[in-house]
């Protein structure tokens, strides 16, 4: 891999690397497998992109963004507690009326932001470095804000309450806690970080699509099962870290996979949501095989 | 004071399946009574517990807790007046928080849980102190996961958690049931020790008769959904199981054997 190579890969796993860390919160924290990701990362995208373009701030559309998804959360969560609708089908209901919220926003499939200011451009000329360093390190500090953020609030009253939420619910409701409440905002974040995200990333490659957000929960799965496996998830707060970091070495495992080659035939970028659902399967499988594999050798 | 008239819950209403748990409950419990609750499987007692701890709508009747309607308030609203232990040990502990955490989230039991921190250096003492009633030596342990635990362990740090802010009442379920015979002596001595001291306003269900009669202050009796038995004080303190299994016969009409399960207990 070229050293332009890696630095692009560690500039697009920060990229979304908030989104990351909103699977982590759902998946991980609350126990609450959130498939409006998939929606919400081209919400932020769209949100930011129609702000840019009618003359707001790159930075304060990143935060409309955050905004936006953080009502879409809320959404899937009210679906799921109010309604009673099992979680899966509340934040696919939640994720399909998004594509449609999405078009609405841009008013067609796609936008560019072409010759726009964005977020990306001004922290460049600030610190006048190489763009291939500047994007990197820009996404890097906004990611570890969030983390340090996060530590900050899951020891908290508040935040001890939200981790019992997704580990014993009867518990927590036992000590006078609304888990419902908890549930809808909890699921309100994690999709706040992921449209953030997509505001990072439409900046980013100065674009927003309506189909950039297909395979966002599987990516973000894929990242935070290689996160804890390589750095461990022994506390909340290195979980958190170990799934920022799991993000970064997700793209750079997708570029070095991307430049392979056997005999004739390559792997294009079409064959990376097929390569990751087959990594994920895998990740998820591994334990059981694990544990049956030792379990067999100990009765011998 | 608690004032429970004419509860009824029916579950799968409609439904082929219909079973009505509780056919009209009536119970006024006086302050610092300790109340211990018999009757075979199915006869309602863990659905009545569960009805005055909210997990779920009456169908009729009326729950009164000193002066306050509390018919329609929800599970985690009781919860500010209401210590619960459940007969599964993995239920009353957070088994990914250590245990300091798991006592600062009872801590704040029906209280408002705001930004600070969730777990401060001087309820560490406090916890300690607490820890140390149990005499397990958990108090060395505050950083320990919980899930690490033994379910002996876990129930005694439950029934800690349960009343470390006091409960205006106490809900026991079969508490000890799913432990070794030497754990489950020590819960319930933990038990005895913590109602009695504290003076708590308990309900406990037990299978186990010499339990029931040698434990509080009053012992009740369900079956079919009904409180069939209310035996008070002095008429406890000299009851014996046969007596006991004499008067359930009794009220059956001697149309049935007494269950195998209520006998061994
Ligand atoms: N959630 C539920 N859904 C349907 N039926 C239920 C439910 N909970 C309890 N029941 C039924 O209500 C009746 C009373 O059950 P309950 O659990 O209160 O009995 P119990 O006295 O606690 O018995 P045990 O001694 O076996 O614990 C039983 O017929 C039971 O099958
Ligand atoms: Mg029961």
């Amino acid at each position: 891999m070229t050293f332009y190579a890696f630095f692009g890969a560690v500039e697009q796993g920060f990229a979304y690397g908030l989104m990351v860390i909103g699977v982590y919160l759902t998946f991980r924290i609350l126990d609450f497998p959130d498939l409006t990701v998939d929606g919400s990362l081209p919400l932020g995208a769209s949100v930011s992109a129609v702000a840019i373009t009618s003359g707001h701030s790159p930075l304060v559309s990143i935060f409309m963004a955050g905004g936006a998804g953080f009502l879409a959360g809320m959404i899937t969560g009210i679906l799921n507690t109010k309604f009673k609708i099992l979680h899966l089908l509340a934040s696919i209901l939640s994720m399909i009326a998004l594509y449609s919220i999405n078009l609405r926003i841009m008013g067609r499939p796609n936008m560019a932001l072409l010759g726009q200011e964005t977020v990306v451009d001004r922290f460049r000329e600030w610190t006048g470095m190489l763009p291939q360093h500047s994007t990197p390190l820009l996404f890097a500090v906004i990611c570890f804000a969030v983390v340090a953020v996060l530590i900050w609030f899951l020891h908290t009253e508040q935040g001890l309450a939200f981790l019992a939420t997704g580990d014993n619910m009867q518990m927590i409701t036992s000590q006078g806690v609304n888990t419902d409440n908890v549930i809808i905002f909890g699921v309100g974040l994690s999709n706040a970080l992921v449209a953030a995200s997509g505001a990072l990333v439409a900046q980013n490659q100065g674009a927003a699509d309506v189909n950039m957000g297909v395979g966002t929960i599987v990516a973000g799965l894929a990242s935070v099962i290689i996160g804890e496996t390589v750095f461990g998830d022994k506390t909340v707060s290195r979980a958190l870290v170990a799934a920022l970091l799991g993000s970064v070495l997700y793209r750079i495992a997708i570029a070095l996979a991307l430049g392979m080659k056997l005999g004739s035939f390559s792997i294009t970028p079409s064959d990376l949501n097929l390569i990751t659902a087959v990594l994920v399967v895998v990740a998820l499988v591994m334990p059981r095989i694990k544990r049956k594999f030792l379990a067999g050798r100990a009765v011998q | 004071m608690i004032s429970v008239t004419g509860m009824i819950k029916a579950f799968n209403k409609g439904d082929v399946n219909e079973v009505t748990a509780l056919s009209g409950v009536d119970l006024e419990v006086a302050d610092g009574d300790f109340i211990t609750i018999i009757g075979s499987n199915g006869a309602g007692k863990s659905t009545f517990l569960n009805a005055l701890a909210g997990m779920f709508p009456i169908d009729a009747g009326r729950v009164v807790l000193d002066g306050t309607d509390i018919t329609r308030w929800p599970e985690y609203k009781r919860a500010a007046l209401i210590g619960r232990v459940f007969q599964d040990p993995l239920l009353g502990t957070c088994a990914g928080a250590t245990i300091e955490q798991n006592l600062a989230m009872a801590n704040k039991r029906g209280l408002k849980r705001g930004l600070g921190k969730g777990v401060r250096t001087r309820d560490r003492e406090f916890f300690r102190e607490k820890l140390a009633v149990l005499g397990l030596g958990l108090e060395d342990r505050l950083k320990t996961h919980t899930g690490l635990l033994s379910g002996g362990q876990r129930q005694a740090l439950t029934m800690l958690m349960a009343t470390l802010v006091r409960p205006k009442l106490l809900l026991l379920d079969e508490h000890t049931a799913a432990l070794d015979p030497k754990t489950g002596a020590m819960v319930l001595d933990l038990t005895d020790e913590i109602v009695g001291t504290e003076k708590l306003t308990t309900l406990m269900v037990t299978h186990n008769m010499k339990e029931a009669i040698a434990m509080g202050n009053r012992l009740i009796m369900f079956h079919r959904g009904r409180i069939v038995l209310d035996i008070k004080s002095e008429e406890k303190k000299n009851l014996r199981v046969e007596d006991l299994l004499q008067r359930f016969a009794d009220l059956r009409g001697g149309d049935g054997v007494v269950s195998d399960r209520m006998l061994l207990g």
